[in-house]
């Protein structure tokens, strides 16, 4: 276990301002020249409860959580229930500081706020005790005393980072910068305070630890974001104009942040009565002519499916979103899950004509959301971007000049005026807008308003015109330019110079990791692990689903003995479309699976890899293994 | 000058401008009332002076469903239910087109209630035909939204035991800034009911009789019918809020004794339509969003300029 990181973990309760006070801290450590990526965990209700976000930290690129953590700022929840006798959740208070003990390392620094748990408390869980056959270091401190003395109680989490800083010898202006660039003078100053004299009251004491901050530099200026914010600044480079959505954690974020940012892009955004109506509505903005988009999480999505279809039988562009959360039905609302695969690739009646990307990182997220907008309004189809609560909200830091790219305001395969004059119409006048032979699949599309070109959609199936149609001549060759618009997405994916499918690790390695969406870089970090300690491996992320990228992962599988597919659900979703649409490699393939709320660490991977190479059972009860076809 | 050139042009417009050349003859039975609704609003478009290309026709599914089968214009058959809301996207992406949508009494009041609320409570400028026949006809002659108490059909087998929604206090409840209710039997004055709807700045949602002579009733049950603008029997304020209500709590009872009436029920003239209420907060563009991608002098932004600097 490498220490020349650090993985700082902040726990509360909701409303503690651990997601605020997490965001700085990253910031900071990004501004101080590191690398960073963070991790929420939190549970879905407004005040109290177990959360925590750790932020790791190093000199070198970080790009997924790590295995357990090495810092622990427990805030105690200052909105826990009051524990009775016999209630289930037990003393919530202390749940900062108990629930996160098991994956704290050996060695690690533990500071909690002594105003919320007491001596008695901490004797309940006998921290001294752990403590010293962890090697841990126990830091108490009075952090509600020092806020309440200096300010408010709910500026504790500053006098946490304050002693953070002091304990880690972190330089406190980069945290004081963000406060000033983050609140209200008065509110800044109070918190500066406390910072400050939270900083000198540890100073004071003796360290009984080693672990300081790494130290590093970056060559380029960076940029801090999350996965929802890099989706929303495609869909806005893209000139998408126009939203609609319901909330739902965790798409709610993507919805939030483009329908602050829209209007001064000269865009709409629109909520709803419900996610029926929010893909409607994308339809309708459009058939009109906007470049629009709508999501939502997993019951949202089940509601959209009927509108889907209409998507793709109208074949009106659109670019939908899935930020997967843990099901069936409401699930676990705040924990990540990869288990609406199947539901994102073949929800709606009939037979599927849409295109599915699920980025992996923020970069991707960026990239995929883009193609999807430029795939949807070139080929005239639905485009699902699918990720999960983990990526939505993971924080991590990019080259700021990433983003320097030029918009794309092309409204993709559209007739001007003086080309609908020279179209095929119909002997009776009518534009075709569902021309049967047409290159690529790809039919001639108008835009209400526009001369010469009306035409009716119809969710029925329809004759050239858009006129209803049942004619089993017609309807075939309808169908069949469908999905071959399905072919040439495909095509164009292949051609590509950048493919969405990613490979890490040595070329000639023996075995295979595949995985698809957000678990993609935390097994990227478990290869080279593998790699260091002599096994052969290499893994491949994949990103597009539909139409699945079967060239590509051919040859990945062709070339490794065995492969081991990670994924986040219990029933091996991924595992299953790679088998369909390549209809081989059975024996090559097992399953790692994990589907308890909590996202892979590297750890874990290297657990399961281990496993499938050498037999016998996870020592982890958390995931599940399956072992592959005729094993 | 629009993009779109066949918005806001001048041309002579007339009423067989939208007979479409390709599906000219509807598939409706013999006598259906549905004839009425294609026929007025045909004969209103040229009183508003709107051509088949600046109006997009967006209809659910059901007998009424192909009312954009029948007619010439840019149109979006769309699914059960959802006409609502891909026409009022449309009015936003492009508040220059004008907008109508139609469907049946299960489409709107039923599966598609939902969006009927809120599209009238956020007022859109736009029309909303319901053709209300009291029935499911298509799906051959199952009870409706609006079907009589008692109403005996193969799913209702001992008769409705529900009450029958009231469309029109519904409708003047959740916000509509136009209420009116026409049938079929009378042309006339369906025609001027259309073409005050469409003329109406806001969401003006018409309850339209059509008789289903198949499933329901013919012709003759809307027969005689009173149009109560002309009746001096009713004396009520249509801008009063709450005597709109009370006429209309009669209209919607008086229905099911058998007696017919028909008129404008509500108008709120003055109310401002959600468009020009987004604009006024600044969350809707001057320049109509579709526009935007055929203005060659339209400023792109870019995220890198306006955002990224939150994020460093």
């Amino acid at each position: 276990m490498t220490e020349n990181e650090l993985i700082w973990r902040i726990a509360g309760g909701s409303g503690d301002g651990i997601d605020s006070t997490s965001q700085n801290f990253a910031k900071a450590l990004m501004r101080a020249g590191l690398h960073v990526f963070t991790h929420r965990h939190y549970p879905s209700r407004i005040r109290g409860g177990h959360t925590f976000v750790e932020v790791r930290a190093s000199a070198s690129n970080v790009r997924s959580r790590g295995d357990g953590y090495n810092f622990l700022l427990a805030l105690g929840d200052s909105f826990a229930r009051n524990p009775s006798e016999g209630s289930v959740y037990g003393n919530e208070e202390l749940k900062p500081l108990s629930e996160n003990l098991d994956d704290l390392r050996e060695g690690g620094i533990i500071v909690y706020d002594e105003g919320l748990i007491d001596e008695e408390a901490a004797a309940e869980l006998n921290l001294e005790e752990r403590a010293e056959e962890n090697g841990w270091h126990l830091y108490p401190m009075n952090l509600r005393e020092m806020a309440r003395e200096h300010g408010r109680e709910v500026m504790r989490n500053t006098a946490g980072v304050g002693v953070t800083a002091a304990l880690l010898d972190i330089d406190v202006s980069y945290f004081e910068e963000l406060i000033r660039a983050n609140m209200p003078e008065d509110i800044a100053e109070t918190n500066i305070t406390i910072l400050n004299e939270a900083y000198d009251a540890v100073s004071e004491q003796e360290f009984t630890h080693d672990l300081r901050v790494p130290t590093g530099d970056h060559e380029n200026e960076q940029a801090l974001l999350s996965g929802s914010n890099a989706i929303a600044y495609a869909a806005l480079d893209e000139g998408c104009r126009f939203i609609s959505g319901y909330p739902m954690t965790p798409w709610t974020d993507v919805f939030t942040i483009m329908s602050q940012h829209l209007p001064k892009f000269g865009g709409v955004s629109e909520q709803v009565e419900d996610e029926i109506a929010a893909a409607a509505l994308a339809l309708g903005a459009s058939h009109a002519g906007a470049k629009a988009m709508s999501g939502s999480s997993g019951g949202g999505f089940s509601l959209m499916s009927e509108p889907l279809g209409l998507a793709e039988m109208t074949e009106t562009p659109i670019v939908l979103l899935e930020a997967m959360r843990a099901g069936p039905s409401t699930g676990m609302p705040t924990k990540p899950e990869q288990a609406d695969l199947e539901h994102v690739l073949y929800t709606s009646q009939g037979d599927s004509c849409r295109v599915v990307f699920a980025p992996s990182n923020i970069r991707e997220c960026y990239d995929q959301t883009r193609k999807a907008f430029e795939i949807a309004y070139e080929y005239h189809l639905p485009a699902i971007v699918v990720y999960d609560q983990k990526l939505q909200g993971e924080l991590r830091n990019v080259d700021a000049d990433f983003f320097d790219r030029e918009p794309n305001p092309d409204p993709g395969t559209v007739l001007t005026e003086d080309e609908l004059a020279e179209a095929a119409h119909h002997e009776s006048g009518k534009f075709e807008r569902y021309q049967h032979d047409s290159e690529k699949g790809v039919s001639p599309r108008s835009i209400p308003g526009q001369k010469g070109g009306r035409f009716l959609a119809s969710g029925n199936e329809h004759s050239p015109t858009g006129h209803i149609s049942e004619d089993p001549a017609n309807r075939v060759a309808q169908m069949n330019r469908r999905l071959q618009k399905l072919d040439s997405v495909r095509s164009e994916l292949d051609a590509a110079e950048e493919s969405h499918q990613t490979v890490h690790g040595p070329e000639d390695a023996d075995y295979g990791l595949l995985t698809w969406g957000s678990q993609q870089d935390t097994v990227f970090e478990a290869v080279d692990r593998l790699n260091e300690q002599g096994h052969s491996v290499k893994a491949m992320g994949v990103g597009d689903l539909m139409p699945y990228p079967v060239a590509e992962v051919t040859d990945f599988l062709e070339s490794v003995e065995e492969c081991l597919v990670v994924e986040m659900n219990a029933t091996a979703q991924f595992r299953g479309l790679t088998q369909k649409e390549l209809g081989r490699f059975g024996p090559k393939l097992s399953s790692l699976l994990k589907y308890n709320g909590n996202p892979f660490e590297p750890r874990d991977i290297v657990e399961g890899f281990e496993t499938s190479i050498d037999g016998g059972d996870l020592p982890d009860e958390t995931m599940k293994y399956v072992p592959a076809a005729g094993d | 000058m629009s993009a779109f050139s066949a918005i806001g042009e001048e041309e002579e417009i007339e009423s067989e401008d939208f007979t479409p050349g390709t599906e000219p003859q509807p598939t409706w039975c013999p006598g259906c009332g549905d004839f009425g609704v294609l026929k007025a609003l045909k004969q209103a478009m040229p009183e508003v002076g709107r051509s088949p290309e600046e109006t997009l026709l967006v209809t659910g599914i059901g007998c009424s469903g192909k009312l954009s089968s029948y007619f010439e214009s840019y149109g979006y058959h769309s699914i059960h239910g959802r006409s609502l809301p891909v026409a009022r996207a449309a009015k936003l992406a492009n508040p220059e087109l004008e907008v109508i949508a139609a469907g049946g009494d299960g489409d709107g009041y039923g599966i598609g209630g939902n969006h009927f609320i809120h599209t009238a409570r956020e007022n859109h400028d736009m029309t909303y035909i319901v053709f209300n026949n009291e029935i499911f006809g298509l799906t051959k002659g199952q009870t409706s939204p609006t079907s009589p108490k008692g109403h005996k059909s193969k799913t209702q087998p001992h008769g409705s035991a529900k009450s029958p929604l009231r469309p029109l206090s519904l409708s003047l409840a959740a916000g509509s800034s136009y209420v009116a209710r026409t049938a079929a039997v009378n042309p006339n004055q369906a025609k001027e009911i259309i073409t005050e709807a469409i003329e109406h700045d806001g969401f003006a949602h018409v309850d339209f009789l059509t008789q289903c002579p198949t499933w329901n009733k013919d012709a003759k049950h809307y027969v005689p019918y009173t149009d109560v603008q002309d009746s001096d029997e009713y004396d009520f304020d249509v801008t009063d809020r709450r005597e709109a209500g009370q006429m209309m709590y009669e209209v919607e009872s008086k229905l099911y004794e058998g007696e017919v009436l028909t008129g404008r029920f509500y108008r709120d003239d003055p109310r401002p339509s959600y468009s020009e209420e987004k604009q006024a907060i600044g969350e809707m563009p001057d320049q109509p969003v579709a526009e935007q991608y055929f203005d060659e002098d339209h400023q792109w932004d870019r995220s890198y300029d306006e955002l990224l600097d939150l994020h460093k």
